[in-house]
């Protein structure tokens, strides 16, 4: 059962991506890039990581994504507007480029199955829910990384105010 | 059975075709969405380890790569929307200020 | 009180602060006030510094005190530490007290100056330095004020940058006191090797042990520290610089050029007293170098008639003087003298500034004459300060002066005789001086003449406090007879192990010889007064004696008015070769080969640079491509390695 499940979702999470990748249009890359967050999601679910999948949801399709179709919308842009895509020889080249990389990483799963085994590890994870070891993790041995964390995203709200400013005329 | 092998190879599927998206997309947007994908890729890895090593640290490192892509996000789109502003195109192509 | 010596150098800094950085918005007065205040404010502190040292025991009187940790590194450890003992106190109630007085001195004298601010905020810098110089507890610490009222000196010679004489004139003192700073800082290198500290109780409290008794180290060490003094004092042969540093305004020569910062030399001399005295040829050697200065400054300061140059090449032979005491061993003598000539010729100069005043910049003696009745106050005081510097008793320069000689016919009849000349010179010059501004016919030009008026009292105050100052400034050096009296008693202690180290073997002959005492101070009066008759004879009752001497013994006076070209020889054999060689080296090595070098190096960067550049197509797709190529080597070659 686990198994079937992997693969549909691994199929409708690589077919969107696609999607995403090689439509014209921004507003479909956008609705797809939102179905490839939620089959992550459920891949999250399916590793027992049910905050993250939330947080997952919430944050990527949410919002993130809602920000994108905001920015298309915003700009509003033609058909003409939109940038003529390369040819396909250059289409070619950069997925040739991509799968190399992909290519040449399977050896280093395969080194590494080994080690961890393959088999799901239940480990501190069952000690308690997810969110009780989340929780107190980020609170004690990440406090200073969360806090900067804070700091970025306020950095982050600075410098899109700062850029989104009305251009004065200099 | 599904290993951590399966996950790792989809996660390398997912970063390629973000690459990809890098590479060949011109729209400014789509790019960045293509960077998204790319984190996404990552964040599954991490998740997939935490849950083959039984350790919770993984799951951690997610929320704070989710914090730094929302606030790339965030400045990204910003900046492309003051491109378009004053340049009046997405195409990344044309803009090329940093040249020689 | 005494915890707080850190107070002293401060003042002045403060000032110089408040009216460097604030000085522009004060008014002339403000300014002035400021900077004389701020010296009077470390008088204060050192006299009440003063009057409770002098209730602790005589042995116990040297207290250090520790301010900051300064440089600490590896067996380097130098600290911002004061030393308060009588001889250092000594020179810090000179240093500010005249000091103070010259500053009020100088609110009048430069009344109206465009610089006024820079000049006040100069002289307190001086101030500063001169106060860290003699207060500091280890060598290097005395460097930086050594270093710092060179920096001043040469500031304030230049003063008047615009006029070309006077910056050469800066540059000069920088210059050759840069070549006595090298020789200050080559022996304080020795030092630290030897003794591992630069403190100076430490030092000195270590040499007995570490260095043998007249052993080439000891030597080496201290005629390098020598060389540094010869620098700083104008000895020979490094005294050139300051007949030139005349250049200056009046008060600073009286400050610096004659009182204070020329003295360094005196008291870095005395501060190595154990040093000195372990090292037997190198007092010799500074007895007959300060003993040669003296006589041959005193000879040229017979021919000449610009009244400060008369009064600078005064300096020279008193500073031999100096000298000639502390090779002679007699380091509380030379300390006395320093003290004694700090007052009087201070006083000189500031006269002579006086006089320069009225006389609208004239400083030419032959178009003076007969100015008694003009400048009363002016003439005085300069009277006392002459009478002071000559040695007549009861003045200050008597005691101090007579008591240098004493000590000198004690240790070799040859130096005597050298001090005796230089005393005859001195007293004939001082009254040649006296007798050519204030007495006889006026030689004053007209238009001149109807401005001359005296200074006011902002400016014969100072004077007559100094005057009197000189007239009592010796006392303290009484009873005289018998060697011991107020003022060695007090600095005494200081030097009492370089004494012991020297008395150490010589079979010593009981007391003084009082008999022989009496003789020679009668016999240094009558040098004197012999001077004064002579002068008198030549300039009051027959003026075309000295016309006539010159022509009898033309081709000598040529080359003493010259002094002796001197300065041409120096510039015939270092300087023109210097500057010749650096031509050489600006033409033909720096712009051929290092010009060269620098040029070639940007040429091949540019050459690489302008292939590289293609490289950088401002696309942000090229960027991300190289970035996965990088990416995919990187993880191909992880996985064949």
């Amino acid at each position: 059962m686990e198994t079937i499940l992997f693969y549909v979702l691994a199929v409708v999470t690589l077919l969107s991506a696609v999607f995403v990748i090689f439509l014209r249009r921004p507003i479909h890359n956008v609705l797809f890039m939102i179905l490839t967050m939620i089959g992550l999601a459920t891949l999250f679910i399916l590793l027992h990581a049910e905050f993250i999948a939330m947080v997952q949801i919430i944050v990527y399709a949410g919002a993130v994504m809602v920000l994108f179709l905001f920015v298309i919308m915003l700009l509003n842009l033609e058909e003409i507007d939109l940038p003529r895509e390369p040819r396909p020889l250059r289409w070619g080249f950069g997925v040739i480029l991509s799968l190399a990389l992909v290519v040449m990483l399977f050896p280093v799963f395969k080194s590494i199955a080994p080690i961890i085994n393959g088999v799901a590890q239940n480990g501190d994870l069952a000690a308690a829910s997810n969110l009780d070891l989340i929780a107190k993790e980020l609170f004690t041995t990440y406090l200073l990384p969360f806090e900067i964390a804070s700091f970025l995203l306020l950095a982050a709200i600075i410098g899109t105010v700062v850029i989104g400013r009305k251009l004065t005329k200099s | 059975m599904v290993t951590l092998e399966h996950y790792l190879v989809l996660s390398a599927l997912l970063f390629a075709l973000g690459i990809a998206g890098v590479m060949l997309r011109r729209n400014l947007i789509v790019i960045l969405m293509s960077l998204e994908l790319m984190m996404n890729a990552v964040n599954l890895s991490f998740v997939a380890f935490s849950r083959y090593l039984g350790s919770i640290e993984g799951q951690i490192f997610v929320l704070f790569v989710m914090v730094v892509a929302a606030a790339e996000v965030a400045v990204g789109l910003a900046i492309a929307v003051a491109v378009f502003k004053q340049r009046g195109t997405i195409n990344i192509n044309d803009i090329s200020l940093l040249k020689w | 009180m005494i915890e707080l010596v850190w107070l002293i150098p401060i003042f002045p800094f403060i000032g110089f602060l408040i009216n460097g950085l604030f000085g522009r918005r004060f008014s002339e007065k403000t300014i002035g006030w400021i900077g004389a205040g701020s010296v009077g404010a470390s008088f204060v502190v050192a006299v009440s510094i003063f009057f409770e040292i002098l209730k602790l025991a005589p042995g116990n009187r040297s207290v250090e005190k520790i301010v900051y940790s300064w440089i600490w590194s590896g067996d380097l450890n130098v600290p911002i530490g004061f030393l308060v003992d009588p001889l250092s106190l000594i020179m810090i109630m000179v240093v500010s007290g005249v000091g103070c007085i010259i500053h009020v001195y100088s609110i009048g004298y430069m009344h109206g100056e465009l610089g006024f601010r820079r000049y006040f905020s100069y002289l307190n810098l001086f101030v500063f330095n001169m106060l860290i110089l003699v207060s500091a507890n280890n060598f290097l610490l005395m460097f930086v004020g050594w270093e710092g009222v060179g920096l001043c000196s040469y500031l304030l010679i230049g003063y008047y940058y615009e006029k070309k004489s006077a910056s050469d004139a800066g540059k000069k003192a920088f210059i050759v006191n840069r070549i006595g700073d090298f020789g200050f800082l080559l022996g304080m290198f020795l030092i630290f090797t030897i003794f591992g500290t630069f403190n100076f109780t430490d030092v000195f409290g270590a040499a007995p042990e570490k260095l043998t008794q007249g052993g080439a180290i000891v030597t080496l060490i201290t005629i390098l520290l020598f060389v540094g003094a010869t620098g700083k004092s104008a000895q020979i042969p490094l005294y050139t610089w300051l007949p030139d540093a005349m250049e200056g305004p009046t008060p600073v020569s009286a400050l610096i050029h004659a009182a204070t910062m020329v003295t360094a030399g005196v008291y870095m001399v005395s501060r190595c007293s154990v040093l000195f005295a372990m090292a037997p040829v190198s007092l010799t050697v500074v007895a007959i170098i300060g003993g040669a200065t003296a006589l041959f400054a005193a000879t040229i300061g017979m021919t000449q008639f610009d009244i400060k140059r008369v009064l600078a090449y005064s300096t020279i032979s008193q500073l031999g003087y100096m000298f000639m005491a502390c090779g002679v061993g007699a380091f509380a003598s030379g300390i006395f003298h320093l003290m004694t000539h700090a007052f009087f010729k201070a006083l000189l100069f500031m006269a002579a500034g006086s006089v320069m005043h009225a006389m609208s910049g004239e400083l030419d003696m032959r178009k003076m004459g007969n100015l008694r009745k003009k400048l009363p106050y002016t003439h005085l005081t300069y009277l006392f300060g002459t009478l002071a510097i000559a040695g007549i008793f009861p003045f200050a320069g008597f005691f101090s002066k007579d008591e240098i000689l004493f000590y000198s016919f004690e240790k070799h009849i040859a130096f005597w005789i050298l001090g005796a000349v230089a005393a005859v010179m001195t007293s004939f010059y001082m009254f040649r001086s006296v007798f050519m501004t204030f007495y006889g016919k006026s030689r004053v030009e007209k238009d001149v003449a109807h401005h001359l008026h005296e200074s006011p009292p902002m400016m014969t105050v100072p004077l007559m406090v100094l005057a009197f100052l000189s007239l009592v400034g010796g006392l303290v050096g009484i009873p005289m007879l018998e060697g011991g009296h107020v003022f060695a008693d007090f600095v005494g202690p200081v030097f009492a192990p370089a004494k012991a180290i020297i008395d150490h073997g010589v079979h010593h002959e009981g007391h003084h010889n009082v008999t022989a005492e009496i003789i020679l101070m009668a016999v240094s009066l009558g040098i004197a007064i012999f001077g004064l008759l002579v002068a008198r004879f030549m300039y009051i009752t027959s003026p075309e004696t000295p016309g006539r001497i010159v022509q009898r013994f033309s081709g000598l006076h040529k080359l003493v008015y010259n002094k002796y070209w001197i300065d041409e020889l120096y510039d015939f054999l270092f300087v023109n070769s210097i500057v010749e060689f650096s031509k050489l080296i600006w033409k033909k090595f720096d712009e051929a080969v290092i010009d060269g070098a620098v040029n070639g190096v940007a040429a091949v960067v540019r050459a690489f640079g302008s292939v590289l550049r293609l490289l950088q197509t401002g696309l942000v797709k090229d960027y991300a491509l190289s970035i996965l190529v990088g990416a995919i080597v990187v993880i191909g070659y992880l996985l064949l390695r």
